[in-house]
């Protein structure tokens, strides 16, 4: 009797993961997709979007080579600027928030409230609200370079940031900042080398949310940045295909590859703590 | 009464300890923050607000016109059209989302092999742009559609359910993951209750393991929801509104177009005539978005403390 439960429990599982091996590989298919029409003619893309590429339709690396250099934009720059403002912008906003955070959780003064219950708000306001405003605001006080575009990120990120790691402090107890200032620790270094410490996975749970929200954002570097000389990849892969008339798909996917492609890569790296991240700041959320 | 001293006590030791070093310091800790806030936030806002009740192009030139805006707002079809459209369509995601989302974190749990590659496989669509899966999307879309001769920009219901795939395909893997550390939360103890008192599978489920997670239900609808509302990205790449349909009175009706990209839309097209009742929009589209969270958040957390 309990042996034949026991199988059939385990037959069940096999089917589970049978089941769930195809869905996997249903899933990874738009990419493969992606992959084989990085090779076609362009033609070819949008007729045969499903076959592999044959003699007639095999491009070899020449779509790679167009896409690098497409609309008189060198890809690599684009590439560049993404990885600058994505880095500067998550390490300043980790860095800064985190600090406003302990004062706001530390010091119940009422300037320290209001910023508080203000970053509380503005994480209910959507970027439409703000979106003409801010980028005017932006450009008027020269923050439309990739150099310091990581500021107007960091005014419009703080919200959430604030949320999370005042919400993590709150919870830390107060008598081990205590003992660090009775033995003489001065508000800077009871931060730096006591607090933040203790803050790694909130400081992991937000990294990921910003580091996936600034590489992936499209709208606002596209109204403050100037777009004749710096574009992120997200701009460049809406002006590729974005301009009607002769799109060459084949390009397009070979681009779209290429800026998939450092994503996956820092996915498997730290895949890890990218999922425990997103856990733990959603629970906190 | 010495209780109460003693709090004083603690709380003046507090106050001279940690708060009165750390407040001198605020130009370091807070003012860095706050003025970028004030940047990219708050002025901005603020700004948005006034500007709605004003005719303008550029901002330097304003008439206020009171509620001019927001009567025109109301009386331009393609906004309510928008409205419809976005409502729907985000009724529908959070629907398919979360059932499916709910249902692998369910299977996800149950110890089958190769649980972990399965949970990053589906998690992976997550770290891809909005702007680059619509692209690979519409190049899918229209693959299969081609085949019949049509496309995906040139019937509103292929681009209402082109869009719904697509946000599944990003989204259920993030909301897995909520799921999973929820299921992971139920008490084992409670579990084991269940199997001894010979509860089936399916009544374990319902009755012990959902009620005790509702603060997962909670987060993933209200994010699920949020981000059908604010949806942007993944609308202008796979349809940007297309097809347009033209209306007896000249105007014209973007199908497939959601809020977010209508207020785009009317900002930037249109040689900047409209951008009062752009603002006016945006300030309405700010004022749903607020509202639905609160409303859902409340709503479920009521359901969290029944139980």
């Amino acid at each position: 009797m309990r042996n034949t439960l026991k199988t059939r429990e385990d037959r069940r599982k096999m089917v589970l993961t049978v089941v769930f091996a195809v869905i996997c590989i249903i899933y990874v298919l738009p990419i493969l997709i992606v992959l084989i029409n990085s090779f076609k003619s362009n033609a070819a893309v949008n007729t045969e979007t499903f076959a592999l590429p044959n003699e007639d339709t095999f491009m070899g690396l020449q779509n790679y080579i167009k896409g690098m250099t497409f609309g008189s934009y060198p890809f690599i720059k684009a590439v560049f600027y993404s990885l600058f403002i994505t880095i500067v912008s998550s390490a300043l906003i980790l860095l800064c928030t985190s600090m406003a955070a302990w004062y706001v959780a530390r010091v119940g003064s009422l300037f320290s409230k209001i910023v508080y219950y203000l970053c509380v708000f503005s994480m209910v306001v959507p970027f439409q609200m703000v979106m003409f405003t801010l980028s005017r605001t932006a450009n008027k006080l020269h923050l439309d370079t990739p150099w310091t575009i990581p500021v107007v990120y960091l005014g419009f990120g703080a919200g959430l940031a604030v949320f999370m790691f005042a919400g993590f402090v709150k919870s830390i107890p107060l008598e081990i900042e205590e003992a660090a200032a009775i033995d003489g620790c001065g508000p800077l270094r009871t931060f730096f080398l006591v607090v933040l410490p203790m803050m790694k996975p909130t400081f992991i749970s937000v990294g990921v949310l910003e580091i996936m929200w600034v590489w992936n954002d499209f709208l606002l570097p596209f109204l403050v940045l100037d777009i004749n000389d710096y574009r992120t990849i997200p701009i460049v892969v809406q002006y590729l295909k974005g301009s009607y008339g002769q799109v060459d798909m084949g390009a397009t996917m070979a681009l779209i590859l290429l800026s998939i492609i450092p994503v996956i890569i820092f996915y498997l790296c730290c895949q890890k703590h990218i999922i425990k991240g997103v856990a733990a700041g959603a629970v906190k959320g | 009464m010495k209780q109460i001293k003693r709090k004083r006590d603690a709380a003046a030791l507090n106050s001279r300890l940690i708060r009165r070093p750390i407040q001198r310091m605020v130009w370091l800790f807070l003012l860095p923050t706050f003025a970028a806030f004030c940047i990219g936030f708050l002025y901005p806002f603020l700004q948005g607000v006034f500007l709605s009740f004003c005719k303008f192009k550029v901002i330097s030139q304003w008439d206020w016109v009171w509620f001019g805006n927001y009567i025109k707002a109301f009386s331009d079809s393609s906004f309510l059209h928008a409205f419809w459209f976005t409502a729907l369509f985000a009724f529908v995601s959070v629907l398919f989302i979360n059932t499916l989302a709910f249902a692998v974190a369910y299977a996800l749990t149950q110890g089958i092999k190769g649980s972990n590659l399965f949970r990053t496989v589906f998690f992976m669509p997550n770290l891809i742009g909005g702007i680059v899966l619509g692209y690979i999307w519409s190049m899918i879309f229209d693959g299969i559609l081609v085949k019949y001769n049509t496309s995906v920009v040139l019937n509103s219901k292929f681009g209402f359910w082109g869009l719904i795939i697509l946000i599944c395909w990003q989204q259920v893997g993030y909301m897995m993951i909520i799921y999973i550390a929820g299921l992971q939360a139920v008490p084992e103890d409670m579990l084991e209750a269940a199997r001894i008192d010979g509860a089936t599978r399916w009544q374990t489920l319902w009755k012990v393991t959902i009620p005790n997670m509702m603060s997962s239900f909670t987060i993933c609808i209200f994010l699920t929801l949020t981000n059908g509302f604010k949806l942007f990205d993944q609308n202008l790449a796979l349809t940007a509104g297309r097809p347009f349909l033209q209306q007896a009175d000249g105007s014209v009706i973007k199908t497939t177009e959601m809020l977010a990209l209508n207020i785009y839309n009317s900002f930037y097209s249109s040689s900047g005539n409209n951008r009062g009742t752009a603002q006016a929009k945006a300030v309405l589209f700010f004022v749903l978005v607020a509202a639905i969270g609160l409303i859902q958040l409340r709503s479920t957390r009521k359901k969290e403390v029944q139980q």
